[in-house]
């Protein structure tokens, strides 16, 4: 027993029907520490973290607390609050329909319930603590999701809490929430809570982890201290291979260039939606990548949504190859040969009770008609070919889609698109809350892609990806375009300064 | 999303429950006032369509109209329903010298509040056929205040009978045992009865039920083959009969509620091929004298039909003739004669005249 | 994820096992209830050719009567499916729209007389008629749904309460009787084939539909709006049409039961036809192991289904327990469903399963 633990587990074993989760895995959390648990997707960490968190019942294995010799066993989330582990889910698991407050303290506290001036009280004060822009009685869904994440994160630290688990938190903040919640965990680990966090961001891990463990396809890979592991070769002990991704990937960028006299493939003009965005201009050529940016919020993912007919469009025009074409719902943009790739994967994108073959054809089905399906033969093929092309993980082309790790939902929604051979296709955030290796694998598609002549707009929150993916980069502001970046003006700093607008 | 879903549940159910309490007529009169005296002698029958029109024309001669406010249930409700509603409509007229208000409600509050509305007009005579036997007394006693009279007809009610002038009911047991009677009449040597029953509970089951099972006990060679609700419902009917052919069981007689069970039974034979009617092998016995009905008494394919009179409004207007020539009502509960025909007796003027 | 090939095969055969179960699920029921029957009295099996009183021949016994009298839910099990697949919720007014379609039906074949001598309309007229009526209605109740995003329970309570004194006004509250021949083959037999018509009116209203699901996008359609509705309009769907659809096609399914009931006993009463039929349809919905939230639908099953709450009710008959009674044996068959389907029941389930295996494998 090491005397510093807070937490240490021994020889994890779970499984699911079909699938063995977890083997023998060790885990040692340290008392004030920040432990990175990395991995791909499908690695085994949200099964490890929900084996802790009493959602999951282990197979075999050992959990003790606070260096005693005695183990405790974690049956229910409740008897998990309990013991002093408090996690935040990577999905938030909050009620949209009760106020901010009475989400805080729900199930949690007796009697806060029912004094409810009092409970509004204490909320608001723990918010303004933590600099959450909400108010205790407003209700939850009209917060963006970046506040409902730290309102989740607030319930968490609200407790008397020896473990903390952050899954994926900052997954949908922008850099200055990010910020505050660094602020906020360096805060917790001075006072001695041990805070485990999983995450996909390796700059974040290198900012403020102390350690780090590193998983692998349900197995411990290994434990390390964050000195002693630079990033290649923990990209590397996560893929499990000795390969440097990463790198490739650069030098790749801006081979794009701009026929002569060719029209833009797509160009719109003073188009707007009910979404709040401001008119904007933009256009797309032949073969070309580029990208929307900006902080959260600042009305990226509106404005491809209204190119795509998916708000209601108020005014604008759209042409295509120099036609005015017109778009007033997502049909239309996929007749006109658009494709989109939503940005909240799990209410937009995937259709989570359907099998992978029928989340594959189902664009192209629509496209060809209510009369005209694949026959099953033609549907198996197609379903074998794209996973085979994009090297989806899964069980079967029958199996449900939602049973799929993240990154290969990606896959499968993209594989959609592909299907449609789209002429333009947009992604937005097309990488959020994947693994690092299939990360890689669809900048190079994206690549790739354009190569053979698609049009392409990527949006992402990791700026480094955009760079090295996008030959222009449109940069918005509060809901409307403030820049453009070409050639040598895409890096961070010109970047950073057109977001941060500003003198010039 | 639960709570309403249960509560959409519980609407629904209520919403079931009313509709079939309203499958048949006189659901609510639970407890229907014991036989007196049970006119069963057709001979004996008054004329009373053609009276009441003669001195009607008197009445419309003088130039007062009384003024009548009539409360019924929904004409929908049933056959029997919109029969009598027509009924009323066709005897209330300026020329028979009234001038009457309709307000119809399955629901005994909104039944209330028309009460209520038509003694503020002021009309002589409330005619009631309440939707529920309570929670009548304090608006009758306000009629009693007002000086309006107040007649109830079809269905009974809890109140004290010196709030009202005359009620004017079916005898259920009555219907019941003349039909019986009728059966006993036939002296076949051995009964074996399907008897396909109404809505449970409802007054015109209780009373068609009740006859049947007071002579299945006494008699030896009277058995039920089968005894089931088919709930007026005459799928259901052609269901039960059909379950008792498919079983290979004997039997000789369908006592069926009423004409839609009897008809769905006789569909069930009729595929099986097991001849019914006069000089068939089963009896066949319906309720209420729906025309059609009658007319398949007269082909001779059924042989018994029970009356259910829809027709009060003639005894209304006696009743009101009387009260207003001074005269007074000795038997505030008046029983309607009702008639049970037989397929060797009925005639298309039978048809013509009861059916509905 | 582990993805070497046993492990992969392990699971494509348990995901086999699953998509089979569902089938399974009305099927046990159905075995168990024969089984029930073959114990008790073997006769329920018994299947005799006789005549009937035309002088035609059919086939009777408990079996014809489940396949004759099962017709019409099975039927409506088709309209459910997609409903309750498209919308997550179900109609409830199916009772009563059946009972508006037998009505317009009525109408057209007696005019403006109640009692016609001969036919005024050609049945088949009076059939599509019937059909385009029933259709509006589902129209409208898609409408309530699908646009103005009422619940399917509350919005189809309208019809539920209003359609049978619709029904009534259709026909001004009289009861048409009609004394035509052919009307009856629609319900009972056609001259010189001994097995009951509804029973090839469902399993034409079967091939019809499974035709439908081969040739067309419509499960895949129904399918996904229903599981996710935001994912569908993003890929071209317009999920208020689908709904609307899925009503739609529960009214044509309506009219045809409407022809059926009314053919059946060659008139109508309007408060008792189809009377608590949309509680059955449902059931039968659900006994095919189908979610009545919505999204993946398997027709087969609720076809099945239909029969299993047939043959339980033809049962219950033969057995002669009070018919009265037979919601109680339905609440029963609903609450053994609802637990065996729970989560939990299949997680542990499952699990012991897996533990048997271990066990034999050791």
């Amino acid at each position: 027993m090491e005397d510093n633990a807070v937490l240490q587990m021994r020889n994890i074993h779970k499984s699911f029907p079909g699938v063995k989760a977890l083997s023998g895995v060790d885990f040692t959390l340290r008392k004030g520490e920040i432990h990175a648990l990395m991995g791909e997707n499908g690695a085994g960490k949200s099964t490890l973290i929900k084996v802790l968190t009493g959602v999951y019942t282990k197979d075999e294995g050992h959990i003790y607390l606070d260096g005693h010799e005695k183990e405790v066993q974690i049956r229910s989330p409740q008897e998990a609050q309990k013991l002093g582990i408090s996690p935040v889910y990577q999905e938030i698991t909050l009620c949209p329909n009760l106020s901010v407050a009475e989400n805080m303290y729900i199930g949690r506290t007796p009697g806060a319930m029912q004094n409810w001036r009092k409970m509004n009280k204490d909320a608001d004060k723990l918010l303004k603590s933590l600099d959450i822009p909400a108010k205790a009685t407003q209700q939850l869904s009209t917060c963006s999701l970046a506040v409902q994440q730290m309102i989740a994160i607030a319930r968490a630290v609200d407790t008397d809490c020896k473990v903390l688990i952050l899954d994926e938190p900052t997954s949908s903040l922008d850099e200055q929430e990010v910020e505050k919640l660094f602020k906020l965990m360096r805060d917790l680990r001075a006072r001695g809570v041990g805070i485990i966090f999983v995450t996909h961001f390796l700059d974040q891990v290198y900012e403020v982890c102390d350690r780090i463990t590193v998983m692998r396809d349900g197995c411990l890979v290994g434990e390390y201290e964050i000195k002693d592991l630079p990033r290649v070769q923990l990209v590397s002990k996560m893929l499990g291979k000795e390969l440097d991704d990463l790198s490739d990937i650069h030098g790749e960028y801006k081979s794009y260039e701009k026929k002569e006299g060719e029209l833009p493939v797509f160009e719109v003009e003073g188009l707007y939606s009910n979404a709040g965005i401001k008119p904007f201009d933009f256009h797309i050529d032949k073969g070309e990548v580029n990208g929307f940016t900006g902080l959260l919020g600042s009305g990226r993912s509106e404005c491809v949504r209204a190119i795509f007919g998916a708000d209601h469009v108020l005014g604008g025009k759209v042409k295509k190859n120099g036609k005015p074409v017109k778009i007033s719902k997502p049909i239309d943009a996929m007749r006109q040969g658009i494709g989109y790739l939503p940005e909240d994967r799990k209410r937009d994108g995937i259709v989570g009770d359907l099998s992978v073959r029928d989340n594959i054809i189902l664009a192209q089905q629509v496209l060809r008609g209510f009369l005209k399906p694949y026959s099953k033969a033609e549907a198996d093929k197609i379903a074998d070919e794209y996973i085979k092309l994009l090297n989806i993980k899964t069980a079967s082309a029958d199996t449900p889609i939602k049973s799929l790790s993240g990154g290969n939902q990606q896959k499968v929604i993209l594989a959609r698109w592909l299907l449609t051979h789209p002429e333009y296709l947009i992604l937005d955030e097309p990488t959020r809350g994947i693994d690092v290796g299939t990360k890689v694998d669809i900048q190079k598609l994206v690549l790739k892609l354009a190569s053979e002549g698609m049009s392409v707009t990527f949006i992402s929150s990791e700026m480094d990806e955009m760079l090295r993916t996008c030959s222009r980069l449109i940069v918005m502001r509060d809901r409307k375009v403030v820049g453009e970046l070409t050639g040598s003006d895409l890096n961070q700093t010109s970047i950073m300064s057109t977001i941060a607008g500003g003198d010039k | 999303m639960k709570k309403k879903l249960v509560s959409v549940l519980v609407c629904a159910a209520m919403t079931a429950a009313v509709l079939a309490g309203c499958g048949n007529k006189a659901a609510e009169t639970t407890d229907a006032p014991a036989a007196e005296e049970t006119t069963e002698d057709a001979a004996a029958e008054e004329t009373t369509d053609d009276a009441a029109a003669e001195e009607t024309t008197d009445a419309a001669a003088s130039g007062e109209l009384i003024k009548v406010g009539i409360i019924n249930n929904d004409p929908n409700e049933s056959g029997y329903r919109t029969a009598n509603d027509a009924d009323m409509k066709a005897m209330f007229t300026e020329e028979n010298g009234y001038e009457a208000s309709f307000a119809y409600s399955l629901k005994n509050d909104e039944q209330i509040t028309a009460a209520q509305k038509f003694i503020q007009d002021g009309v002589d005579y409330l005619l009631l056929s309440a939707a529920d036997t309570a929670g009548w007394d304090t608006v009758l006693m306000d009629a009693q205040a007002a000086g309006t009279r107040v007649i109830l007809f079809d269905r009974t009610i809890d109140a004290d009978e010196s709030l009202y002038e005359a009620s004017i009911v079916s005898d259920m047991d009555a219907e019941g045992q003349t039909a019986v009677d009728w059966l006993a009449g036939q002296g076949l040597d051995e009964y074996n009865i399907i008897h396909i029953q109404g809505v449970m509970g409802s007054a015109a089951q209780q009373g068609r039920t009740g006859a049947l099972n007071a002579m299945v006990e006494a008699n030896d060679n009277w058995n039920l083959v089968t005894q089931q609700t088919a709930e007026w419902n005459a799928e259901k009917a052609q269901q039960i009969v059909q379950s008792v052919i498919d079983s290979g069981e004997e039997f000789n007689v369908i006592y069926a509620e009423n004409d839609d069970m009897a008809k769905g039974a006789v569909a069930a034979l009729d595929k099986a091929n097991i001849s019914h009617g006069v000089d068939g092998d089963v009896i066949i016995m319906g309720f209420d004298t729906n025309t059609w009905a009658l007319e398949e008494l007269l082909a001779g394919n059924w042989n018994y039909d029970g009356q259910c009179n829809p027709y009060q409004a003639s005894y209304i207007d006696e009743v009101i003739k009387t009260i207003e020539s001074g005269g007074t009502i000795e038997e505030k509960v008046i029983i309607m004669e009702e008639k049970g025909f037989d397929a060797e007796t009925i005639t298309q003027e039978d048809i013509d005249k009861y059916g509905i | 994820m582990q993805t070497n090939e046993t492990k992969k095969a392990g699971a494509s055969s348990f995901l086999g096992r699953m998509v089979r179960k569902q089938v399974m699920i009305p099927l046990a029921a159905l075995l168990l209830l024969f089984l029930f029957n073959l114990i008790v009295d073997p006769s329920f099996f018994k299947i005799e050719l006789g005549y009937n009183s035309a002088g035609n021949p059919v086939l009777s016994g408990f079996l014809i009567t489940i396949l004759d009298s099962g017709s019409e839910l099975a039927i409506l099990a088709i309209g459910m499916t997609l409903v309750t697949a498209a919308t997550g919720g179900q109609d409830i007014s199916v009772g009563a729209t059946t009972a508006i379609a037998g009505s317009v039906l009525l109408r057209v074949l007696c005019g403006t007389n109640s009692r016609p001598e001969t036919l005024q309309a050609p049945i088949i007229v009076a059939f599509l008629v019937a059909c385009v009526v029933a259709m509006l209605f589902g129209a409208f109740n898609g409408v309530l749904v699908a646009v103005f995003k009422i619940q399917p329970m509350i919005a189809t309570l309208i019809l539920y309460t209003a359609g049978r004194s619709i029904a009534a006004w259709i026909n001004n509250n009289e009861l048409p009787v009609v004394s035509d021949e052919t009307l009856t083959y629609f319900g009972e037999f056609i001259p010189g084939i001994p097995i009951p018509t509804p029973f090839f009116i469902a399993v034409a209203c079967m091939i019809v539909i499974g035709l439908v699901l081969k040739f067309t996008n419509l499960r895949l359609y129904t399918q996904a709006v229903g599981i996710n509705e935001n994912s569908s309009k993003l890929n071209g769907l317009n999920p208020v049409f689908i709904k609307i659809l899925s009503f739609v096609i529960l009214g044509l399914c309506v009219a045809v039961v409407g022809l059926i009931k009314v053919a059946r006993i060659s008139t109508i009463n309007y408060s008792v036809i189809a009377k608590d039929i949309e509680m059955d349809a449902i059931l039968a919905v659900a006994l095919g192991g189908n979610a009545l939230s919505g999204g993946k639908f398997n027709m087969t099953a609720s076809i099945i289904g239909a029969y299993v709450i047939q043959c339980l009710t033809t049962t219950l008959y033969k057995f002669q327990v009070r018919s009265d009674a037979l919601p109680a044996y339905k609440a029963i068959v609903v609450i053994v469903l609802v637990i065996v389907s729970a989560p939990v029941v299949r997680e542990k389930f499952n699990a012991f399963m897996a533990k048997r295996k271990v066990k034999e494998a050791a």
